[in-house]
């Protein structure tokens, strides 16, 4: 039963963001395929909502993403650590002070 | 780094729980082990469309039809999420696809067993989906992300598979004397390919070290049996049906069943391709993805037009 599908093609990748509900913000649900945007947004909706999981899908070519790196999770975020009065619990407030 | 302290470095992440994403450094076999795993999951799905598909059209009534329809459509969903996860370990869906059409992959063997009656379709859902989901669950917590995302998902999808299957067997089972038979010979006919989902008995079964040293699994095929035996054994009480296994016993002192051995020459048999539908199974794939050629060419076709459309 040998078929070779090498001359086959299942279109492109897209990485799915799926919004579920308004003004929440969009959060990757997964990947499919199409050949083109309308494919992969229709596709996106029958694949990743099917019990109303979503307002909004944003799909995005997967090859058109990019990311940094997890070798250099170091060098690559190191420069926050040490900014401690980015954090509200760096400042001292007065006794008697609210509503700050 | 050198080999060794990647490879310290991978397991020390494991057994502090984390999770191993796409890009992350992972051993080679850790890679092959999990390829060969998700898509084997993935085709199980896809497949598994068949013997269901095979009843939507006979369906005893309307609202029976509908939830058919609606369970099998989500197995196909389940099918392209596994996809998904597998590609992401650096494998395309066309090869995947090639490795299921070429009988060089496998899938689940609970599929290669026919559904002769409609009471298979509920024995199938109660039985079948039920062994899966005990797998599922487990699999919510494996070590590699996507793989672990999916199943979140699959299993919050999977629990109205498992109600819809026993509700036809309690509506045949509390039936008339002929529907309580059917109830009865499906039961004895899924029981036991229902136990032997979970796989070889933990002595026997070669890739389980791995999969437990690399988070993949974090129970036994032998726990997992046994805890379904545990779970189920009740529910065909209740249906008023009863166990083909003479020698299923409680045994109080572990607090769960004992069982009679599962028929591995049968297991090993239905693997190697012997099974009443193995032919049939994968011939109809086949055919289905041959007849479908011509909608993925016209699609690329219009894509390619629309393309050049836009770039001139
Ligand atoms: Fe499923
Ligand atoms: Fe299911």
């Amino acid at each position: 039963m040998t078929m070779s599908t090498a001359q086959d093609t299942q279109g492109l990748l897209w990485e799915v963001f799926v919004q579920s509900k308004p003004g929440q913000p969009h959060k990757h649900s997964g990947s499919v395929h199409a050949h083109d945007k309308e494919m992969a947004l229709q596709n996106a909706r029958d694949l990743y909502c099917r019990r109303s999981e979503g307002t909004n899908i944003w799909v995005v070519p997967a090859s058109e993403i990019v990311a940094s790196s997890p070798e250099d999770i170091g060098s690559f975020f190191e420069p926050s650590n040490d900014k401690v009065y980015r954090h509200p619990t760096f400042y001292h407030v007065p006794e008697g002070i609210t509503h700050m | 780094m050198d080999q060794i302290k990647l490879e310290e470095n991978f397991q020390a992440k494991l057994d502090r729980n984390e999770m191993i994403e796409p890009k992350d450094w992972m051993p080679e076999n850790y890679r092959k082990h999990l390829i060969r795993q998700i898509s084997q999951h993935a085709h199980s799905e896809i497949i598994g469309m068949l013997p269901e598909g095979n009843w939507i059209t006979r369906a005893p009534s309307m609202r029976r039809k509908i939830v058919l329809l609606a369970k099998v459509q989500d197995e196909a969903g389940h099918g392209l999420y596994l996809y998904s996860a597998a590609e992401s370990m650096g494998i395309s869906r066309d090869e995947l696809l090639d490795q299921l059409h070429t009988g060089k992959a496998k899938y689940s063997s609970i599929f290669n067993y026919p559904t002769l009656t409609w009471s298979d379709i509920g024995a199938v859902g109660w039985l079948v989906d039920g062994a899966a989901i005990m797998n599922q669950v487990m699999l919510q917590r494996t070590s590699y992300g996507p793989y672990a995302r999916a199943m979140v998902r699959i299993c919050k999808e999977e629990s109205f598979h498992q109600r819809q299957g026993f509700e036809i067997m309690q509506v045949l089972a509390k039936g008339t004397p002929e529907q309580k038979a059917m109830a009865q010979d499906s039961l004895n006919r899924w029981w036991w390919p229902s136990l032997m989902m979970f796989g070889p008995a933990d002595d026997n079964s070669p890739n389980s070290a791995n999969a437990l040293k690399w988070k993949i699994k974090r129970e036994s095929n032998d726990q997992l049996r046994q805890r379904f035996v545990n779970q189920t054994v009740p529910q065909v009480e209740y249906l008023g049906l009863t166990v083909p296994d003479k020698d299923l016993k409680w045994n109080e002192e572990k607090k769960g069943y004992d069982f009679g051995e599962v028929n591995w020459e049968e297991f090993y048999n239905v693997i190697k391709g012997n099974g009443p539908c193995n032919k049939e199974r994968l011939s109809a794939k086949v055919q289905s993805h041959k007849d479908g050629a011509w909608v993925r060419e016209a699609a690329n076709a219009y894509a390619a037009k629309k393309n050049k459309v836009a770039a001139a």
